[in-house]
């Protein structure tokens, strides 16, 4: 058991390794000088070497690796060339923003997607399941920066209920701030309510021909208690699974739909500083981000372990 | 019943795309600043952009680059993401669980982190975004065909080919390859379409096809300014993007139905 959590938190710390590396090849290594993408083509050759210096590309890759992990892993990722803010600082001041959009999304998606593909299983091959079936068709197939468009288009521009997007801050009060929220978590997790639906229906689908629920239909349970005490518990194994990487897809998607209702989150960090070609936030941001994911994976995967032994000794 | 709809949209979806190399009612890039941002009419059918420029001519052209995109990254993702399942799968040991930890690395990495990381270092293409998005589908890859070189690698038929002297590359190639094909196949399919929506959502954000070329992330992104005054520029991009999805993912659920009758549906 002890030793199941420690393998794998040694292997997500070896992935954590490779997430540095991908970030620091496409940045250092590949053929492009940050030196240059700061200060533009134009730049004089001094300059370069200046900023060349600043930055540590005079050194040798190795070392330039090193030096950057070890400031990451004590929170350091650098200064902002645009704020001249440090980049920690700016991730942490825009997190209020997409961990909040992201967590909503998530708790609508959840609150959502379980009830109506259990729904949809207690019906199967009828009505109620070719409905929901049908509704979790457009769900995947609807781009969520394309849904939140169109419930500006509805909401603000035609009906003019609320505004068409921003975000005051957290100053403003708790549920002003979650409302402005709303209906951009609503569209980021349109896609993924859809999915979760039909891991739903499907795991439920598949525990209700186990035996045991058999045993408990032929013992007289009712069905209601079939139905929550013995599949819903047992099919939550996959189902929680998928939710958990579902919330990494979220906070990647979280990017787009803050730039639908401009929303103030990491995403539109990260694009506003490739135009100011601040490198050295979106390679913090993208560093984070993926970090995150991957723990979150991880995470997942040993919560899996935990709840179902059988895959320890798989 | 799902595979006959999903192939009727996915067939529109080709012959608009064919249609659109050699016919569209307008040039899709021919601008009138009389004839801006209008609702449908009879010239135009499904209106005009803030340039004039025909919106039905636009949307047809989109399909090409939604089905290039499509193509070209699910085929990055599949080429490489087998090449590292090959090997992993094949050889084993400290190989397996190097490359294994790499993907669980790269799947950190959804379209987007790798657009935002690779448009900071050069410049937003749409050669940028097919990287951007065949990396993510590398992991569903490789790991797929790991699992089947697993199972495969120690069959009687796999070690008679050894044992008659066929060297590693033959084994792999000839043996152990082919019979992984069918369920790269149906990935294949059901990638198409989440591709198809990942450039959507990187040329909205500006990261993939860039103006004047007609994508319909694009021209939904540049459709978001105008909202008020023409909200239908916003409505055709999307329902294209949405139908063709939708069409293709109706195919591929009926295409895994068939090649696989043992899942339930």
């Amino acid at each position: 058991m002890q030793r199941y959590v420690v393998r794998r938190v040694g292997a997500l710390a070896v992935t954590l390794f490779f997430v540095s590396l991908l970030v620091f090849v496409v940045v250092r290594v590949l053929p492009g000088d940050p030196a240059l993408i700061i200060l533009g083509l134009e730049a004089n050759a001094d300059s370069v070497a200046r900023v060349r210096q600043e930055l540590g590309l005079d050194r040798p890759m190795a070392v330039q690796y090193g030096q950057w992990v070890g400031r990451a892993l004590r929170g350091d990722l650098g200064r902002s060339i645009q704020y001249d803010l440090p980049v920690s600082t700016l991730i942490l001041t825009r997190l209020t923003v997409t961990l909040p959009l992201t967590l909503l999304a998530a708790g609508l998606m959840i609150a959502a997607a379980i009830p109506l593909g259990v729904f949809a299983a207690t019906r199967h091959r009828r009505w109620g399941d070719y409905l929901t079936m049908t509704l979790s068709q457009l769900g995947v197939a609807v781009p969520g920066f394309w849904a939140g468009l169109l419930l500006i288009l509805f909401f603000s521009v035609h009906l003019g209920w609320v505004r068409a997007g921003g975000f005051d801050g957290w100053g403003q009060g708790f549920w002003p701030a979650l409302r402005s929220l709303l209906m951009p978590a609503a569209a980021l997790g349109l896609f993924q309510f859809a999915v979760l639906a039909r891991t739903t229906r499907s795991a439920v689908l598949e525990v209700l021909r186990e035996e045991y629920v058999k045993t408990a239909r032929a013992k007289g349970l009712a069905e209601r208690r079939v139905l929550f005490r013995h599949a819903l518990r047992n099919a939550l194994i996959p189902i929680v699974t998928v939710a958990g990487v579902q919330l990494g897809q979220l906070l990647a998607g979280s990017i787009i739909l803050e730039s639908v209702f401009y929303l103030p989150g990491l995403g539109r960090l990260t694009l506003a500083a490739i135009s100011a070609r601040d490198l050295p936030v979106v390679q913090g941001v993208v560093l984070f981000v993926a970090s995150m994911i991957v723990m979150v994976n991880a995470a997942v995967d040993i919560l899996y372990g935990l709840l179902d032994p059988r895959i320890r000794y798989g | 019943m799902t595979f006959v709809i999903g192939l009727v949209i996915t067939l529109v979806l080709i012959a608009t795309a064919a249609v659109s190399l050699v016919y569209t009612p307008r040039d899709p890039l021919e601008m009138s600043i009389a004839g801006r941002l209008q609702g449908p009419t009879l010239a135009h059918p499904l209106g005009t952009d803030q340039f004039g420029r025909d919106l039905l001519s636009r949307v047809m052209r989109g399909a090409i680059t939604a089905i290039l995109v499509g193509v070209i990254a699910v085929a990055i993702g599949m080429l490489v993401g087998v090449a590292f399942g090959m090997l992993s799968g094949y050889f084993g040991g400290w190989l397996d669980e190097v490359f294994m930890r790499l993907v669980d690395a790269i799947q950190g990495f959804p379209a987007i982190l790798s657009a935002l990381l690779l448009a900071a270092v050069f410049r937003p293409t749409l050669s940028i975004s097919m990287i951007a998005i065949g990396v993510a589908f590398l992991p569903v890859f490789a790991r797929l065909t790991r699992a089947s070189f697993l199972e495969f690698r120690d069959r009687d038929f796999v070690v008679a080919a050894r044992a008659l002297g066929a060297g590693d590359g033959a084994v792999i190639g000839r043996h152990i390859l082919p019979n992984t094909l069918p369920p790269l196949i149906v990935q294949a399919t059901i990638s198409f379409p989440v591709a198809i929506l990942a450039e959507a959502g990187l040329s909205y954000l500006g990261l993939g096809t860039q103006p004047p070329n007609p994508s319909w992330g694009l021209m939904l992104r540049e459709a978001q300014a105008f909202l008020t005054l023409n909200p239908w520029y916003a409505i055709f991009p999307g329902g294209a993007i949405a139908l063709t999805v939708l069409g293709l993912n109706l195919l591929g659920d009926g295409l895994r139905d068939l090649l696989d009758p043992k899942t339930v549906a």
